[in-house]
């Protein structure tokens, strides 16, 4: 149009809907924020066309000021609790409701479609106000959270007309037994994606097959543990088209007629590419699916404590295109070597403990990873429970996959150096973050000094978030990571000598970061409110569980628990009594 | 290396005393826990420190299954679903009556103790002294005047070994091992 008689472009000459047009293909969050900050006409732009929004914190910012930045909100992800929160270190009733965020949406007439959730407390009255507030609502995807029941998801099933998909990861639900299912109107025939494994209840199998039955567009099924395998094989006659599937009770006689009729039924699924659940099991049951595995991209059997080794490993010899697995310790060091030889596409492995609290059972140690190591080029990503491991294991498996981007090494017995020379795990750790250059993030366990942090400042140079755990010596330790890991997002520290000295270095450092969390560490009291008052920026929580309150505390005295994270609001108004806010 | 004499274990010194790690365990048997011990007020005693008390990392917790707070680090969710399977699996326990013809009183067996049939057959055996014959899916039990057979949820009288054992033990009400011209009409060959 200008382009000849000019010699810069006016970009103040394309009309709104260009730019906007334009902007729709930008689709990643740190894109569309850096678009936003060009000039403020595209400020305008993007803040009325943005959709899709994520929120890390929940308490990074208020719903009313969201709403008022990105009036056109269809998509929204939110997650509130500390990571560490999965394992229990956060008491109940600290915060992260979903409430007020449906309240403020409802109430600004958002057109909100989909809803993605990770660790926040969602009640039943928080799902019924979404159920009732939003015509267009199309997906609700709620991870480790808690404190809804039942009934919150019949709200959902009765009122959500164009419900596409009701995804339910390993939530804490209150089961009522059964009638949510049936709430589904017979008119209800978009479903997409329904995954109920999480529940512990009876479910209405009739309304369960009817509603399987009516839809069409159905692609994603995973059952609780209270569907059974003639059900399972009922459903899979109504849905060959499923492309994810997650079987509930897995028990039946392999010489019925039910198991032929699953037989069958299953080797007409083959679109299947990720399956999941056998929360019950019969082994002999196992070669009926044995038809689907060769397509498989994604194999879940991490809740299948029925299966031993000899059946997974029978399985797995099945299972060439895997991409990502996850397993029981029980699978045994070589059965891991089943995976390596087998499935050389393998990009994602985690393997999990049976039995959590018996260090001394865990069934695979360091040489289960470095066959995996050895056969899995691919690998990128690790989560790896184990009863030991070396240095030398470590070093093998930096040398032999250098594309990690996920590293989680979770050692049972948390301060176990290297069984064989006795050594920490300093060396190993070092190797792998010298060696994968692209690393993301990381947890470290088994024993552990500040050398370790020495090499994470100096060579993870990616590194967005890290787990420490019963690890270095001084608060050394610490500032290695501080200075030197310059994309830092999420630090999370327990049971670790890193002190006020550490804490206090650099403030600025948590204005770029998302959270830190710090518990039985050595931080004080003191510390924590010149870190509060001195960064205004930044909400310092203190979590105090025993009786004190805060007049009694000496400076000098340690906090249990310190959570901090950059805000655009200020403090919190929903903190509970043992929350102190600085 | 220059930085092993930095080492301060004491300070992140930890009794779990699980089994299988000897020497730590033996080692950190006699030492108290550090880390409870900084939680303590200045002026405190350390035994009566509230905070150290919630937690489970206590020094006088016993040698097996002791638990540090949030360790190991996997979630709530998963770490019930196997506390649900385990309890189910060692305290319900599946007790069922046995009775063998002839034999003057019956026994109780629990059908949880074993993997599958030749650990049940052989318990079966060594309880009431007798031996089974050879099991065939065709033809039953060959070789013995003993039939193990069971009462299944139905009421019906049911050979033992037809089924995967999982179901089985779904199953099994009580279990009845017949001797003699009696178990013959289920397919034992003398």
């Amino acid at each position: 149009m200008f382009w000849g008689s000019r010699k810069t472009i006016d970009m103040n000459y394309f009309p709104d809907e260009v730019l906007e047009h334009v902007f729709d293909f930008i689709t990643s969050h740190k894109d569309r924020n850096s678009v936003s900050l060009v000039c403020k006409s595209w400020y305008k732009i993007e803040k009325y066309s943005r959709q899709r929004v994520f929120l890390g914190n929940c308490y990074s910012i208020s719903p009313e000021r969201l709403i008022a930045r990105f009036p056109g909100l269809k998509s929204l992800i939110l997650k509130g609790k500390p990571h560490f929160a999965d394992f229990n270190l956060v008491p109940d009733d600290w915060g992260g409701f979903l409430y007020p965020w449906i309240k403020a949406m409802a109430k600004s007439r958002i057109g909100l479609e989909e809803l993605r959730l990770k660790r926040m407390v969602v009640s039943d009255e928080s799902l019924e106000l979404l159920s009732e507030s939003f015509p267009n609502f199309k997906s609700l995807v709620l991870v480790s959270c808690e404190g809804f029941t039942t009934d919150g998801l019949a709200a959902i099933a009765a009122n959500c007309r164009f419900l596409r998909e009701l995804d339910l990861q390993e939530n804490e639900v209150e089961d009522h037994r059964g009638y949510w299912l049936s709430c589904f109107p017979g008119s209800c025939t978009s479903l997409v994606s329904l995954n109920f494994a999480c529940l512990k209840g009876e479910i209405n199998l009739a309304s369960l097959e009817r509603l399987v039955a009516r839809s069409p567009n159905l692609k994603s099924l995973r059952l609780n543990r209270a569907v059974p395998f003639d059900t399972l094989q009922r459903l899979l006659i109504r849905a060959p088209q499923l492309v994810d599937l997650g079987t509930g009770s897995y028990i039946h006689d392999p010489s019925s007629e039910a198991y032929n009729k699953l037989k069958a039924a299953i080797q007409n699924c083959n679109s299947i590419r990720s399956l999941s659940g056998f929360l019950e099991v019969a082994p002999c049951c196992m070669p009926a699916i044995y038809p689907i595995c060769e397509n498989l991209t994604f194999l879940n059997l991490s809740y299948a404590a029925g299966l031993q080794s000899n059946e997974l490993t029978r399985l797995i010899h099945h299972c060439r295109k895997l991409q990502r697995l996850w397993i029981l310790d029980c699978i045994g060091d070589k059965g891991l070597g089943v995976v390596a030889s087998t499935c050389k596409e393998l990009q994602e492995l985690r393997v999990f403990p049976s039995d959590p609290f018996d260090a001394g059972n865990a069934a695979v140690t360091e040489e289960g990873l470095v066959l995996v190591s050895e056969g899995c080029p691919k690998l990128n990503s690790l989560l790896y429970f184990c009863q030991q491991m070396t240095n030398a294991a470590l070093i093998t498996v930096a040398k032999n996959c250098t594309n990690f981007i996920r590293f989680r090494l979770c050692i049972l017995d948390p301060i176990k150096p290297d069984p064989v020379t006795n050594q920490p795990l300093d060396e190993g750790f070092g190797a792998i973050v010298r060696s994968c250059k692209g690393l993301k993030r990381l947890s470290l366990s088994g024993l552990l000094t500040d050398q370790v942090f020495y090499y994470i400042g100096m060579y993870a140079k990616k590194l967005e978030m890290l787990s420490i755990a019963f690890a270095g010596n001084s608060d050394k330790g610490m500032l290695y990571v501080l200075n030197g890991c310059k994309k830092l997002r999420k630090l999370e520290i327990r049971d670790c000598p890193f002190g006020d000295t550490a804490l206090l270095e650099d403030m600025g450092k948590y204005e770029t970061m998302r959270s830190l969390w710090m518990s039985t560490c050595e931080v004080t009291l003191g510390a924590c409110k010149v870190l509060a008052k001195k960064m205004p920026s930044l909400n310092v929580e203190i979590i105090n569980e025993s009786e004190q309150t805060e007049f009694n505390l000496d400076d000098r005295q340690k906090v249990d628990k310190m959570y901090l994270y950059r805000t655009l609001v200020g403090h919190r108004k929903d903190a509970p009594e043992f929350v102190w806010l600085l | 290396m220059a930085f092993e004499k930095d080492f301060n274990l004491d300070a992140t010194e930890l009794r779990l005393g699980l089994p299988g790690t000897s020497e730590e365990s033996e080692k950190q048997a006699s030492t108290t826990l550090r880390i409870s011990n900084k939680r303590a007020m200045p002026d405190m005693n350390e035994d009566s420190s509230v905070a150290a008390d919630k937690k489970c990392d206590q020094e006088t917790a016993p040698p097996t299954k002791a638990q540090v707070v949030g360790w190991p680090p996997i979630r709530s969710y998963r770490k019930n679903s196997l506390q649900t399977k385990k309890t189910e699996a060692e305290t319900c326990g599946m007790y069922v009556k046995v009775s063998m013809d002839g034999a003057p009183y019956l026994r109780k067996i629990d059908l949880k103790m074993y993997k599958g049939y030749p650990e049940l057959l052989k318990a079966l055996e060594d309880m009431f002294k007798f031996k089974v014959g050879k099991y065939s899916e065709r033809e039953g039990y060959n070789g013995s005047e003993f039939v193990p057979t069971y009462e299944d949820k139905d009421g019906d009288l049911m050979l033992v070994g037809d089924v995967p054992w999982e179901m089985f033990t779904n199953s099994c009400k009580r279990l009845r091992i017949m001797k003699g011209s009696e178990a013959r009409g289920l397919g034992c060959v003398v």
